[in-house]
C-alpha cells in the first residue's frame, strides 16, 4: 500500500533529525516503539529550545527589554504554529496548557461546571484514556450530573448507534478520543460530533494520540474543544494545547487566578485579560511553548499526509507480521486504526515480554496504559503495546517480530 | 543474553507454568491481597496459622512469570515457619533481589533461584509483592497491599 505520499517520504533522511534514535540499548541498535506514551523529539524542537535559554531567557509579555521582547514573539509565533497546525480560525483560539489532561480538566472545570445540573449528562466512550474518565467523573461528582459511557466492540471499535442512542437532550458534553492510546481505533470524529450536536451537546475531542498520526484539523472535524499533548506530538514533555471557539472561551470563567490573566486588578474587582491569555495564569512553560511550536513547525513542514501514509505501511506489516506470531492475540482490530498495536501473547505476561524485548533494545510499553476499562473489555490485565512514529522502519516491525519469537523461546 | 537466563531461571519458569500451592486455603485463618499496579498484577493469599506456625498457605490471582514464580517458591519456602522467621528470610530475600550483599542470617535455600532479578530493578516489585502481602495476610489487616 505504497501511496504517492509515502513514496517520496525518505525515513532514513528523518531520522537524521531525531539525535535520541541513535544509540545503543543492551548492546543492540534502539528500536523505539513506545510512541504513544512520549515520542522523541527533532533536533528543530531542542534547538529551539536551547536558543530561547541560551539567548531569549526572560518573561514574556510586558516587558521593555529586548530578551523579553524576543522571547514574547518567539512564543507568539509558536502559538500561531499551532494555530496552523490545528488549522484554527484564529491564535487566540490557542490555550497554552501543560498536556492533554489539563486541557481536559480545564473545559470540564470552566466551561462545564458551572452550567451542569443535576439531571444533566455527560457522555465519554469506553475507550478513553483515563485523563477523558477522571475529570468528567469529578465534574459529575461535583454538579450532581450523570456520566453515561458509549460501549466499544470486539474490534475495539465505537458503537455508533449505542453512541447516538446515549445522547439526548440531557447531554451537555460529549469528550471522547480521536485516537484511541489503548487500541489504536480512529473514531469517526465529524459524524459523532454531528450528531452531538444535532442533540444540542458540545463537543470534546482528546486528540492527544491523534495528533502524531493525523493532520488536527479542528474546521473539518467541526468540535468544540480539542486537546493536544505536546510530548506526544515531538515536542516537550509539559507542554500541550487546548484548541476552542472563541465564543465559547470568551463565555467561561477563567481556570486559575494569577498574573498574566488579568488586565487590572483591584481589591474591589478584577478585570480579565484577553483570550487566551485569561487561561494562562502565571509565567508559563516558555520554553515548552516554544518547543512545542517548533514542534508543529516540523509535522507541517513534513506534511501529516506523508507521516499518514508512511505510518499506515508500518502498521499493515506490523499487523500481517505479528498475526503470524504462535499465541499472538491483537487487542484491537478497528477497520480504522492509527499506527498503534496492543496484543497479548499466549502463556507470557506483558510484563515479562516487555522485560525480554527490551534486552534487544526494543522499547515498547506493557501494562493497562491508563485504559483499565479497555483492559476489562477484553478481560486482560494487561497489553504488550507498540506504537509507531514517523521516524520508524519496516525494519524495525522485523525486529519486534524478532524480537518476539525471543520472548517465545525463553517461554518455550 | 546471561542477564536474561539469570532472569528467567528454568526453575522459575516451571514454577510460573507450574504452580504449587495454588488456590484457596479451606479453614484458613489468615487471608490478604496484594496489588502490583504498575503490570496489574494481583495475588490473594490465604494461610492457616497453628500455634505461631504457618501450618499451610495457598495463593492465587494473575501475573507475570516473576510475582507468580515467587509466589510458588515461597509458599513452599514458608511453611513451618514463625512471623519472626519470615520476616528474617524475606529480608534475606529483598537483599537478594535487589543487589545487597547477603549477611548472616536464615538461608535463602531454592529463593536463590530470583538473585538474577537485581539485574532488572523494575522487576523487584514483581519479586516482593508475595511477601509483602503474606506479612499483610500474618497481621490480618484484610487491606489490599499495593506495591505502589
Amino acid at each position: 500500500m505504497k501511496t504517492a505520499a509515502a513514496a517520496g517520504y525518505d525515513v532514513q533522511r528523518v531520522r537524521t533529525d531525531f539525535p535520541a534514535l541513535h544509540q545503543q540499548v543492551h548492546g543492540h541498535p534502539l528500536v523505539y516503539l513506545d510512541n504513544a506514551a512520549t515520542a522523541q523529539k527533532p533536533r528543530a524542537v531542542l534547538d529551539a529550545m536551547a536558543r530561547f535559554y541560551e539567548r531569549d531567557c526572560a518573561n514574556i509579555h510586558r516587558g521593555v527589554h529586548a530578551l523579553s521582547q524576543r522571547a514574547t514573539e518567539s512564543y507568539e509565533a509558536a502559538r500561531r504554529a499551532l494555530a496552523a497546525l490545528l488549522h484554527a480560525a484564529d491564535p487566540r483560539e490557542i490555550v497554552f496548557v501543560r498536556g492533554a489532561t489539563e486541557a481536559v480538566n480545564l473545559v470540564a472545570q470552566s466551561y462545564a461546571r458551572p452550567r451542569l445540573r443535576p439531571g444533566d449528562e455527560v457522555l465519554i466512550t469506553w475507550m478513553e484514556h483515563h485523563s477523558n474518565i477522571v475529570p468528567w467523573q469529578m465534574l459529575c461528582e461535583q454538579t450532581g450530573a450523570t456520566l453515561r459511557v458509549a460501549p466499544i466492540d470486539d474490534a475495539g471499535a465505537l458503537i455508533v448507534p449505542e453512541f447516538q442512542r446515549l445522547l439526548s437532550t440531557r447531554t451537555r458534553i460529549a469528550a471522547f478520543a480521536h485516537v484511541s492510546n489503548a487500541l489504536g481505533t480512529i473514531n469517526p470524529v465529524r459524524a459523532l460530533v454531528d450528531q452531538a450536536h444535532a442533540a444540542g451537546a458540545k463537543v470534546l475531542v482528546d486528540g492527544a494520540q491523534a495528533a502524531p498520526h493525523l493532520r488536527p484539523d479542528v474546521a473539518a472535524l467541526g468540535c468544540d474543544f480539542y486537546c493536544v499533548s505536546g510530548h506526544k506530538m515531538y515536542g516537550p514533555t509539559g507542554s500541550g494545547v487546548l484548541w476552542a471557539r472563541a465564543e465559547l472561551l470568551e463565555a467561561m470563567p477563567p481556570y486559575q487566578g494569577g498574573g498574566d490573566m488579568i488586565r487590572s486588578v483591584r481589591f474591589e474587582k478584577t478585570t480579565y485579560n484577553d483570550l487566551p491569555f485569561k487561561f494562562e495564569a502565571g509565567t508559563p512553560n516558555i520554553a515548552g511553548g516554544i518547543g512545542l511550536g517548533a514542534a508543529a513547525e516540523y509535522l507541517l513542514r513534513l506534511g501529516h499526509e506523508a507521516i499518514t501514509a508512511h505510518e499506515q505501511s508500518l502498521l499493515a506489516r506490523a499487523t500481517a507480521a505479528l498475526q503470524q506470531v504462535p499465541g499472538l492475540r491483537l487487542i484491537g482490530t478497528a477497520p480504522h486504526k492509527a499506527a498503534v498495536i496492543s496484543f497479548t501473547l499466549d502463556g507470557v505476561h506483558p510484563h515479562d515480554a516487555g522485560t525480554i524485548l527490551d534486552q534487544e533494545g526494543i522499547a515498547v510499553r506493557t501494562g493497562h496504559h491508563c485504559a483499565q476499562p479497555v483492559m476489562e473489555r477484553f478481560g486482560v490485565p494487561a497489553t504488550v503495546r507498540a506504537s509507531f512514529g514517523l521516524y520508524n522502519t519496516p525494519e524495525e516491525v522485523d525486529a519486534l517480530v524478532a524480537g518476539l519469537h525471543k520472548v517465545l523461546e525463553v517461554f518455550a | 543474553m546471561t542477564g536474561l537466563n539469570e532472569l528467567y531461571q528454568d526453575v522459575i519458569l516451571h514454577h510460573y507454568k507450574s504452580p504449587r500451592n495454588y488456590g484457596e486455603l479451606p479453614g484458613h485463618n489468615r487471608a490478604a491481597d496484594g496489588h502490583n499496579p504498575l503490570c496489574g498484577d494481583r495475588i490473594h493469599l490465604t494461610a492457616r496459622v497453628e500455634d505461631g506456625r504457618i501450618a499451610d498457605l495457598r495463593f492465587q490471582g494473575s501475573g507475570c512469570a516473576i510475582s507468580t514464580a515467587s509466589a510458588s517458591v515461597m509458599t513452599e519456602a514458608v511453611k513451618g515457619k514463625t512471623e519472626d522467621e519470615i520476616r528474617a528470610l524475606f529480608q534475606r530475600f529483598h537483599d537478594l533481589v535487589t543487589g545487597k550483599p547477603a549477611g548472616d542470617g536464615a538461608e535463602l535455600g531454592k529463593l536463590e533461584v530470583f538473585s538474577g532479578v537485581s539485574e532488572f530493578p523494575v522487576r523487584v516489585k514483581c519479586a516482593t509483592l508475595c511477601w509483602h502481602t503474606l506479612q499483610a495476610a500474618l497481621k490480618n489487616t484484610h487491606q489490599t497491599v499495593s506495591t505502589e
